[in-house]
């Protein structure tokens, strides 16, 4: 299987970027290609910020993407989108919600969320598609699938066909939701495509 | 799953170490909870005739296990690094005891301290030890390590560590399923002159341990595990663990000593390696401990004096640490305010550190969910070094200072936490006559480390009825006379029994009892919140010092005050988001104002 690639998942506690990692993941394998991911527990689920690394390609030794050789980003949160630039190169690609969860110094009238937050990244020529995930779901009639809105919007993006993804979805996420993270899926695959 | 083949696996190495382990055989496991290491046993005890238990401490964990392997069967401890400190104490002199069926321990470390207060470097307990330590570099080679531990530990009488660390613990990669070897029934056999550690007799094995070490060290001369790599020799690398993922992506070219087995070291192996190679790097992360003894056979090599004794290693510190001019040019991080963790909306610790905050003591505390009270804005814990240690620490501070120290020390401790290994300072405050305070935390169950039962919870690990610690009655049984209960959602009422505990000229415990509102039962609730009746707020900002993540400020802008009908003076408001409050009410029972009431329905 040809191409490699580095994804970065970030944002906050508790927004379901472990479920859209593993569902990005198990993609990849399906589609044939090798893949590690790593994620940080403990401390960091506390609404902290947190993150998750995946890799593919025909062989991936390391589990960490190197600083500068993100080539996509899913971003859940605005903040959570620049936080992470050291890790982004001129021409990766930033899928992101455009959602703001206020970190406690904000909602504590101690600091400001930043003003055009994710202008930090457009100026230096990194590719920047913003999707209303929440709004999405709401479409699809099911707000808890803003995740997977997201891997839709991600997918055209790596060297795997939307079947597959369905696929994974189909396999791997519980009955009754099903239908509607399929829709999910659809709805944020047509932002990007 | 989802390969065509219904052998591959996706998992993580913690959850590939527990089907090692079933594969293995093992009979009884037991461990205590810790960051990276607590999945291992979660995942172990969803399978079939596999015994497995959550123990109150390591040293506890570690003891039923020897039991285990004393009777025979195969038998396996987990931790995180520094549970390896509490279980030392059995795990010395398990080295000269061995083993009857195979012990292995696996110990997680933490590099970086991603989820720990320290990040020592558990190698050199196999060399203190005296056993052989085994090392893997991603999660399918954690699967066949701990398999190969198990026959190691057999061959040659001995426990064996297998060391894993973060990067392996919660690393997803593919993994193969593997046959079963069925598990060995225990049966009680005696043998004395090896299991009863008395000075003539363990001065024998003392000899014999040195013996078994020799024989580990030829065995590592030709084991699998230990590989050379032919590659450009121009420059070689020994490495082991993660590190040498990095190496092979930093130098796909260069020829490399994979050492599997991290202690003892194959000497003429390494030497051959060495007489390769122009010049001899050693990539390890945190000691230098493989470069130390490589050092100590007088061959050359270079190692911390390039790569950091710091943090986690990665491809990049690798490559730019051996070849400075590789580094890349890298978008500098943009200021942002920080997101750090925060103690969950309707979390009970909350109620128990605002109060903490505004009483003039210092705070002794200990690890846990709690240890999130250091944060601002309750900003209320002055020390934190280990488990069990804040009602100590409490002591000895209440001792130096003397006279007058009653009512100034306050210490902190969850109910897993206490259990694990505060139970005993709790008993020399009394034995040794200390007049501070211990606050236990009861929210029922361990959160921190992700919702573990205990022995004050009621359940054991597959959540079947267990006997439950009446942990006051333990506190009176151990000879506190001054034991208070509080609901610590009731803030107001609750400093006011802190404030009597405090003054008391007696040690005095006083037990917050409320559930962590992630447990499963309280996720289930009839979801209800509180809201804010904002024509009330008058911006005293008393919610708001709660550091609830539900409640928000909004800061007035010039005139909006009067505008909107408030004091001109007034700052702003606050406001509860109704989503995310989990209908604690600590912040109504705070509020003066009336302007915080409970919904009867979301
Ligand atoms: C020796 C040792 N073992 C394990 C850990 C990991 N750990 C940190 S806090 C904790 C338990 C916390 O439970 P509890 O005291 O009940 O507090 P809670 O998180 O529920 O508030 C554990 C297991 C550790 N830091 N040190
Ligand atoms: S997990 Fe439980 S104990 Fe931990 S912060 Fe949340 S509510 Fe509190
Ligand atoms: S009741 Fe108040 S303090 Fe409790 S969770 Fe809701 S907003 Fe937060």
């Amino acid at each position: 299987m040809e191409g490699s690639g580095n994804i970065l998942f970030s944002g906050v506690g508790g927004q379901g970027i472990l479920l859209a990692s593993e569902i990005t993941a198990y993609s990849l394998l399906a589609a044939g290609h090798d893949a590690k991911k790593s994620e940080v527990h403990g401390m960091a689920q506390r609404g902290g910020s947190v993150t998750a690394q995946l890799r593919y390609g025909k062989k991936v030794y390391s589990p960490l993407i190197e600083p500068g050789q993100a080539d996509i980003q899913v971003a859940f949160e605005m903040m959570e989108a620049v936080r992470y630039l050291p890790y982004l190169h001129k021409g990766s690609k930033v899928i992101v919600n455009t959602q703001k969860i206020l970190p406690p110094a904000v909602a504590t009238g101690q600091a400001e969320y930043p003003a055009d937050v994710l202008d930090n990244l457009i100026k230096r020529e990194i590719v920047v598609v913003p999707v209303d995930a929440f709004d999405l779901a709401r479409e699809v009639g099911e707000v808890r699938t803003a995740n997977v809105v997201m891997v839709g919007a991600m997918s055209p993006f790596l060297p795997v066909n939307p079947e597959v993804y369905e696929d994974i979805i189909r396999a791997r996420v519980p009955a009754k939701f099903r239908d509607a993270n399929l829709r999910a899926f659809e709805a944020g695959r047509r932002v990007s495509e | 799953m989802t390969n065509k083949n219904k052998d591959t696996l996706w998992m993580s190495g913690n959850e590939a170490i527990a089907l090692g382990a079933y594969e293995a055989g093992v009979k009884v496991a037991s461990g205590y909870p810790g960051t990276p290491s607590t999945e291992i046993m979660e995942n172990l005890s969803c399978y079939e005739g596999v015994y497995t238990e959550w123990a109150p401490n390591e040293k506890v964990g570690l003891e039923v296990a020897i039991g285990a392997s004393f009777a025979g069967s195969r038998a396996l401890a987990t931790m995180k690094h520094v549970g390896l400190n509490v279980a030392a104490d059995p795990l010395f002199t398990a080295s000269y005891t061995g083993i009857n069926g195979g012990l292995v321990l696996v110990c997680a470390d933490d590099p970086e301290m991603h989820s720990s207060q320290n990040e020592q470097d558990n190698r050199n307990y196999a060399f203190a030890a005296k056993m052989p330590m085994l090392e893997p570099s991603e999660p399918m080679e954690a699967k066949e390590m701990l398999k190969t531990a198990f026959d190691l530990s057999e061959d040659l009488d001995t426990p064996v560590i297998l060391r894993i660390t973060t990067r392996i613990a919660h690393v997803k990669g593919v993994v193969k399923k593997g046959e079963r070897i069925a598990a060995t029934d225990g049966e009680i056999s005696k043998n004395p002159s090896k299991l009863v550690m008395l000075p003539g007799m363990a001065r024998k094995r003392r000899v014999y341990v040195e013996e078994r070490m020799n024989r580990c060290q030829n065995l590592a001369e030709t084991a699998a595990f230990n590989r050379i790599e032919k590659g450009d020799t121009k420059r070689g690398f020994i490495t082991s663990g993660v590190s040498y993922l990095y190496v092979k992506e930093a130098f796909p070219d260069a020829a490399v000593l994979k050492l599997g087995m991290c202690w003892p070291l194959p000497e003429k192996k390494i030497r051959e390696f060495a007489g390769m190679v122009d010049e001899l790097y050693v990539v390890e992360e945190l000691d230098p401990f493989m470069e130390i003894h490589i050092k100590a056979m007088g061959i050359d090599c270079r190692g911390k004096d390039c790569v950091p004794n710091q943090g986690e290693l990665n491809t990049a510190i690798v490559r730019n640490s051996i070849d400075a001019d590789s580094k890349l040019e890298l978008f500098e991080e943009v200021p942002l305010p920080m997101r750090p963790p925060n103690m969950c909306a309707g979390c009970p610790h909350r109620g128990i550190f605002f109060n903490l905050s505004r009483m003039k003591v210092f705070v002794s505390g200990d690890i846990g969910c709690y240890t999130l009270g250091f944060l601002p804005p309750l900003s209320a814990m002055d020390s934190c070094v280990c488990m069990g240690a804040s009602v100590s620490i409490a002591h000895g501070i209440a001792k130096a200072v003397g006279e007058g120290a009653h009512d100034k020390v306050v210490s902190v401790i969850g109910d897993s936490t206490f259990i694990h290994s505060g139970i005993t300072g709790l008993i020399n405050s009394v034995y040794n006559d200390s007049a501070s305070t211990l606050i236990i935390l009861d929210n029922r169950i361990t959160a921190m480390t992700g919702q573990q039962q205990n022995p004050a919870s009621g359940y054991n690990m597959k959540g079947e009825a267990a006997s439950q610690l009446d942990l006051e009655a333990l506190c009176r049984a151990v000879g506190v006379k001054h034991v208070y209960k509080v609901n610590p959602h009731d803030v107001p009422e609750t400093r006011k029994v802190m404030k009597e505990a405090v003054e008391q000229n007696e040690m005095s415990v006083v037990i917050s009892e409320a559930p962590c509102v992630l447990l499963p039962e309280m996720k289930e609730r009839k979801p209800v919140s509180y809201f804010t009746n904002q024509e009330n707020c008058v911006g005293c900002m008393s919610c708001i010092r709660l550091g609830c993540p539900a409640i928000s400020w909004t800061t007035f802008a010039e005139g909006e005050a009067e505008e909107r009908g408030y004091r001109k003076k007034q700052k702003g408001i606050s406001k509860i988001d109704e989503i995310l409050c989990n209908d604690c009410g600590q912040c109504a029972s705070l509020c003066k104002f009336n302007a915080i009431t409970r919904k009867e329905e979301k």
